[in-house]
């Protein structure tokens, strides 16, 4: 099983949701992990959840990158560790540089909080091996800035490379370039994603179907 | 010492901000206003004493922290 922890910022709000999904795939409730921390070792699933890290001043993730925990993460990702960002989270991985990209403001303006629906590009890879590939599933999201971005021959690569997780399946509501809702890292090992599967892991959440993402990392 | 650091979405990148903010004044019956850009300036006070080595730390705190290279350019002025 892999040792999880999740990491904690100032004006982070989804690590309970996160420890509830992990916990209960896992078997075992992760660590939580506050921002200041620099030791990591022992980890093998660093988990950065959603939220409004730092109030989103500057940039959505901006201050967060900087922080001393993400220079741990750092080095986690270097030796190969897992790492999942979602929502702020995913922000946070793409202001450090561990995936390429960043998310602009909503196409449309609005703060979008409603369920979408995701397409599983892949499922070959740690995050997903319980989905079927090409599997439709539904998510819910909320962010004012998820409208992914990249210049065109990051985006060629990422496509060209299997890098894309997951895309926006019925409407691609917040604008994303070639509507990518999610990306991995070269080695399949960092996942960032916007909306939340977490927040549907249980029936009296209104639905499972984020939970094979966690049975997924629990079966590695 | 002031530096000013001007932080700009770059070209080509969609700037939904400016785009509402040009409806807007359309809508306020200012129909000249065509395309709008918006973006943030920040004002850092430095302990420097020389313009030169002030832009020069200003541009790098830009690098690393103020502007998101992928997706925003910058500038820099210097003022006493």
């Amino acid at each position: 099983m892999l040792a999880t922890g999740i990491l904690l910022f100032p004006g982070i709000n989804r690590e309970r949701d996160m420890a509830i999904a992990v916990e209960q795939s896992f078997g075992r409730a992760p660590r939580v992990i506050w921002h200041k921390e620099t030791d990591l070792s022992g980890l093998d699933l660093i988990i950065i959840p959603g939220g409004f890290s730092f109030g989103d001043y500057l940039r959505c993730g901006a201050m967060a990158a900087q922080s001393p925990v993400m220079q741990a993460v750092k080095t986690h990702a270097a030796r190969g560790g897992y790492v999942l960002g979602v929502c702020n989270g995913f922000q946070i991985l793409t202001e450090s540089g561990l995936l390429p990209g960043a998310l602009l403001r909503n196409a449309g303006l609005r703060f979008l909080s409603m369920d979408t629906t995701l397409s599983v590009e892949r499922n070959d890879t740690i995050f997903t091996s319980h989905y079927q590939k090409g599997q439709v599933f539904r998510a819910p999201m909320a962010h004012g800035d998820g409208n992914y971005t990249a210049d065109p021959a990051t985006l060629d690569r990422l496509e060209g490379e299997g890098l894309v997780a997951f895309r926006y399946a019925d409407e691609n509501r917040n604008g994303s370039a070639r509507a990518i809702a999610g990306i991995y890292s070269p080695n399949h090992r960092i996942l960032g994603l916007m909306p939340h599967p977490e927040d549907l892991v249980d029936p009296l959440m209104g639905g499972t179907d984020g939970k094979p993402l966690f049975d997924s990392l629990a079966a590695a | 010492m002031k530096a000013i650091v001007t932080v700009m979405l770059k070209d080509g990148v969609l700037d939904p901000q400016g785009k509402a903010i040009g409806h807007a004044l359309n809508n306020l019956g200012f129909a000249q206003v065509g395309d709008v850009r918006a973006g943030k300036i920040i004002e850092l006070t430095l302990s420097e004493t020389d313009p030169v080595a002030a832009k020069v730390a200003a541009e790098d705190m830009a690098q690393k922290l103020l502007a998101n290279m992928v997706i925003e350019s910058f500038k820099v002025e210097i003022s006493a």
